[in-house]
């Protein structure tokens, strides 16, 4: 099983140390060769299971009520300023 | 070798609710930053979503008012992507089973001259799916500072099939989409606020060939002039480029409305991998048939349909409206339903007086004292009242204008303000009305012999000195009469 | 002698508090007390905050002495995983990347708990983000089994069956993906209930796998459980996928005559390999037990069984990639120092900030659901569910409940499997079914290996069953002292 780690690592938002990609490729693939032995079982005609006990429209009414001040919204923010979050200058 | 457009748009629409798509803080716009969050909105390590009921019956309204169909059930998916505006840093979206399947969107192209009704056509959809709005960055020295107040606000995405051929085509597309979801009440669709948004895929292929070219996305067209601008720009770039034997690279450009340029965007996702899946937080959506006729009776008669039953004869039900009036009402569901409470109020053969009235003078008085029709003191049937006046000939036209005037300032009925001010137009049994028709008849001999040859517009030669001596308050009509009965015995 | 009062049961602290015989504040000092004398060696806690405990206590003794107490947990200290939210307190997964975040919101069950009058005492350590069987993947500390502090006390709720084994709370919530609230309270010898999805709100949870997480209680009898899983169960509106169930009298149903001897079912496919003998005799013995009640054994089969490990490393792992891309470093969270851009701002923010299994976690979530790989993974793995979801329905045409071993062995030695994942993964092998049909379950104690280890059963219900399932258990539970017998420390 060949893993691109590093498109996976990408993807995921990790950076990686060069041993780390040794280390969870190796991993990887002795899990993924683990997982692969769900190709054993017949599932044609099944249908996919997304909750085991599936409820349909579970929807709320439109009545707002009051959410977070402004100060608990930016308790936990690493940096700040002007009541916002700051992060390094987002070039499109 | 000529060439033609074909562009798919996906329009993004910020439905109007209280509350946001997924939690039940306030929806908001203008408001101050981060004032608008809780742990859902923020993403904050253990909240979750619930979705808000209202944002879904909006969005059944839009797939009924655009002739979709609605999917019995549908489900809602993650799009996994990183970006600081986004809390979760992924979408709660609609991947494989959106809500809203098909469906037309009617345009109306311009015609060859202003006063004359273009060509109708009907532009296919793929979908509408529902999802939610992100935050907003603003960038400024030494980063981008984030509010979160936009994200989650619910937003329904139109997407087109590939099947507009112009830039007219695709400016025809947005405006009738925004009329219908404004007529529907969903949205107040501005495009200053952000809440009608627009992407276009836009590629070229020499005209005959049904094989698509290589699509560009162009972005950030946040004006309904710079969706026509953009598009006719790309369409151009595109065939210069064709023609200089280059090739057309799939990216995604910006265009600046501004400066009529369009540049290059690196890409959001460095490689796009959504990686969609079911998202467990949510159950799946049932709609039934029930749930459906409920929104379908609440909804507003489609805008085209009120503009052909507006131009339709009187005997056919309809006002028998010309184009240039009906294509100034149409577009504002307030303002023609205004107008045809005034037209039933006015009776038959006056819809037209009513429709010019409100086109030429309404709106006029309207823009200039700056209101808006709902707190309007004129009533549509103040006005079908004034129109009756002057139908009936007690009131003439530079008078009624002056009536009117004062109906808008005031309130005031118009039968009160002709009485307050007499202007009613003069008594028509007057023996006074008869001298002055005998003395015009007897000044115009040449008119008289016009007349009696059958020349009909003679008549007017002899109303200028009526009215001068009854310093213009003669009824119109009995003079009219007065003049004919004359002329006939003579 | 008289037990100490950290090692009594919650049922015989309410008492006691209700008797007017104790206060909470006299409680909750002793907690604190047994806290101060053990937690160096058991390394439970990630988090308390003393001077809060005892403010809630006092109000809790206020009420009770205005004749305003609030039912039977008021009063009672009761410990939370630190992946739980608490209003004003740490909540960190256990992960670097939550170093100092500090909850501006209660998680339902919190504010439920407080509606009970329970003293919030603690946040417990656990696996990095609930991932991991032996708590060892803990970014904070190292948690030690109170019977033998050489070995795991099991995970991912490692700190809340060890806090309560080692008496530093009467009970304590845990959460519970693949069995981490199941194989920890078999590995420390006491009681803990993963409820079917859906009966307790999920809203204030820390998000691993969302369709599989479930909140559930520890404690040292099957009756705390019960009074622990009153207060917590019922839907909540902030959860979609919370359900409308009927709540009944938990603690009632334990009692309750019965119309029928118990119908057991024992699934052949979790008695094979790598069952550890002595384990094996102890659930033997307590099935014995259960004929000898009156019950009526039979043989199942829950065919699907050999796959249910599979389907879950990618369900689990799915649903965990995109869950934690919200820890990201931008509006809360370890964010690097040398975030000077927005891309070093995520990779070395998240780097930084998770632990190995939680990266290879997100690394096989994001794997299992890329381009092209949907269908021959997460879609599979789905309908591999329904499967096994089915193979449960089909027995319980004819048991009302299955029992088998919690785990295939008891408590294994620190460092044992850490560079092994998928040895460790074997760890729940008999937990994970569960979770992936949905179904309550509860591990109780059943025994002790020669070399003094506890060893659990799990006994698995039908949905909404928890009535039904608890008293299944207190039959066995209420008539063996196992819950008698506390570490030596």
């Amino acid at each position: 099983m060949q893993i691109d780690i590093d498109h996976l690592a990408m993807l995921s938002r990790l950076a990686l140390t060069p041993e780390e990609k040794v280390k969870f490729s190796a991993q990887l693939g002795d899990i993924i060769g683990y997982i692969e032995k769900l190709k054993e079982v017949n599932v044609d005609g099944v249908e996919p299971t997304a909750h085991a006990t599936p409820i349909f429209n579970v929807l709320q009414a439109d009545d707002p009520r009051p959410g977070l001040s402004v100060e608990d919204a930016l308790r936990n923010a690493p940096v700040q300023r002007d009541h916002m979050v700051v992060v390094p200058r987002v070039v499109e | 070798m000529t060439y033609e457009a074909v562009i798919g748009l996906e329009v993004h629409v910020q439905i109007k609710t209280r509350s946001k798509m997924f939690t039940r803080v306030a929806a908001g716009y203008g408001q101050p930053e981060n004032t608008l969050t809780d742990p859902t909105v923020l993403a904050l390590p253990g909240a979750l979503p619930v979705m808000n009921k209202a944002a879904v019956d909006a969005i059944i309204k839009a797939g009924l008012m655009l002739g979709c169909e609605i999917a019995p059930v549908c489900k809602w998916d993650r799009k996994n992507y990183f970006y600081p505006d986004s809390p979760k840093n992924y979408q709660i979206s609609q991947y494989d089973q959106p809500i809203c399947i098909g469906g037309t969107v009617e345009i109306e192209l311009p015609g060859p001259a202003r006063n004359i009704q273009g060509e109708h056509k009907g532009i296919p959809l793929t979908r509408i799916h529902l999802e939610e709005d992100v935050g907003k960055l603003n960038h400024g020295v030494g980063g981008s500072l984030i509010d979160y107040n936009r994200a989650g606000t619910p937003l329904m995405e139109i997407v087109s099939d590939p099947a507009l051929r112009s830039a007219d085509e695709a400016y025809a597309y947005l405006q009738s989409i925004r009329t219908s979801i404004v007529y529907a009440g969903i949205s107040d669709c501005d495009m200053e606020k952000g809440q009608l948004r627009c992407d276009a895929n836009i590629s070229i292929r020499p005209v005959g060939d049904t094989k698509l070219g290589t699509k560009v996305e162009l972005k950030n067209l946040n004006s309904i002039a710079f969706v026509r601008d953009g598009i006719a720009h790309e369409i151009a770039r595109q065939i210069a480029v064709t023609k200089a034997g280059g090739v057309i690279v799939q990216e995604t450009r910006d265009y600046d409305g501004i400066a009529g340029t369009s540049q290059s965007l690196r890409s959001k996702e460095m490689a796009h991998d959504y990686r969609y899946f079911p998202d467990p937080d949510l159950m799946p959506v049932k709609v039934d048939a029930d749930w459906k006729a409920r929104l379908a009776a609440e909804l507003p008669e489609r805008p085209f349909d009120k503009q052909r039953r507006f131009m339709a004869a009187e005997a056919d039900g309809g006002y028998a409206l010309p184009y240039t009036l009906a294509s100034v009402l149409i577009p504002d569901r307030e303002l023609s339903d205004w107008f045809e409470q005034a037209a039933k109020l006015a009776g038959a053969g006056r819809a037209q007086a009513v429709g010019n009235w409100i086109v030429n003078d309404l709106l006029r008085e309207l823009a200039a004292s700056a209101t808006v029709l709902a707190t309007a003191k004129v009533t549509p049937a103040a006005l079908a009242e004034l129109v009756g006046l002057v139908a009936a000939g007690t009131l003439l036209q530079h008078s009624a204008k002056e009536v009117f005037a004062d109906m808008v300032a005031t309130g005031e009925a118009p039968a009160a303000i002709v009485a307050r001010k007499g202007l009613a137009a003069a008594p028509t049994d007057t023996a006074e009305l008869e001298t002055w028709c005998r003395d015009s008849i007897a000044a115009n001999a040449k008119a008289v012999a016009e007349f009696k040859a059958g020349k009909e517009s003679a008549l007017n030669a002899f109303k200028g000195a009526i009215m001068k001596a009854a310093k213009g308050k003669a009824n119109p009509k009995a003079v009219d009469e007065t003049l004919r009965r004359l002329l006939a015995a003579l | 002698m008289t037990t100490p009062l950290h090692f009594q049961t919650v049922t015989e602290l309410s008492a006691a508090l209700a008797a007017g015989s104790l206060t909470s504040v006299a409680l909750t000092e002793a907690f604190i007390a047994r806290t101060h004398a053990v937690e160096a060696r058991v390394q439970a806690f990630n988090s308390y905050d003393t001077d809060d405990a005892l403010a809630q206590a006092r109000a809790s003794d206020a009420r009770r002495a205005a004749g305003q107490a609030l039912g039977p947990l008021d009063g009672i200290p009761v410990g939370m995983k630190d992946v739980i939210a608490v209003r004003d307190q740490p909540l960190t997964a256990s992960s670097k990347i939550l170093a100092g975040f500090v909850s501006p919101y209660d998680a339902t069950v919190t504010t439920k708990l407080r509606a009970a009058g329970v003293v919030l005492w603690g946040r417990l350590n656990m696996d990095e983000f609930a991932m991991g069987s032996s708590t060892e993947n803990s970014s904070t500390k190292v948690t030690a089994n109170p019977y033998d502090l050489s070995r795991i006390p099991g995970g991912s709720s490692g700190g809340s069956a060890a806090a309560l084994a080692a008496g530093e709370a009467p009970a304590t919530l845990g959460s519970d993906t693949g069995g981490s609230i199941r194989q920890p309270a078999a590995l420390c010898g006491v009681v803990g209930l993963k409820p079917t999805y859906g009966l307790i709100s999920r809203y204030g949870l820390i998000a691993y796998a969302s369709s599989l997480d479930q909140i559930g209680p520890f404690g040292r009898t099957v009756e705390d459980v019960a009074l622990l899983l009153q207060a917590i169960a019922g839907h909540d509106e902030r959860d979609s996928t919370s359900f409308k169930a009927v709540i009944p009298d938990y603690r009632a149903a334990l009692t309750a005559p019965r119309t029928h001897p118990w119908r057991i079912g024992i699934p052949k496919e979790y008695f094979g390999d790598g069952l550890d003998p002595e384990v094996s005799a102890a659930v033997q013995g307590a099935i014995a037990y259960y004929k000898s009640l009156g019950a009526e054994i039979r043989e199942v089969s829950l065919p699907h069984t050999p796959y249910a490990l599979a389907a879950y490393y990618i369900i689990a792992t799915a649903e965990a990639s995109s869950n934690l891309a919200r820890f990201d470093g931008v509006r809360y969270g370890h964010r690097s120092a040398e975030a000077d851009n927005l891309h070093a701002l995520y990779f070395k923010s998240r780097a930084e900030g998770f632990g190995s299994e939680v990266k290879r976690r997100i690394i096989l979530g994001t794997y299992v659901l890329s381009s092209g790989y949907y269908d021959a993974y997460y879609g599979r793995a789905q309908k591999v569910r329904t499967l096994i979801r089915e193979d449960f329905i089909k027995a319980y045409g004819e048991v009302d409940v299955i029992l088998t071993p919690t785990a295939p062995t008891p408590a294994f030695k620190r460092g044992e499997k850490s560079d092994d994942p998928l040895a460790m993964y074997l760890a729940d092998i008999y937990t994970i079914g569960v979770n992936l049909a949905g179904l309550p379950a509860i591990s109780i104690p059943c025994g002790f290996t020669t070399a003094g280890l506890p060893i659990g059963l799990q006994l698995i219900g039908q949905p909404f069953a928890e009535a039904d399932l608890l008293a299944a258990a207190y039959a066995y539970d209420a008539t063996h002292d196992w819950a008698k017998r506390t570490p030596n420390l």
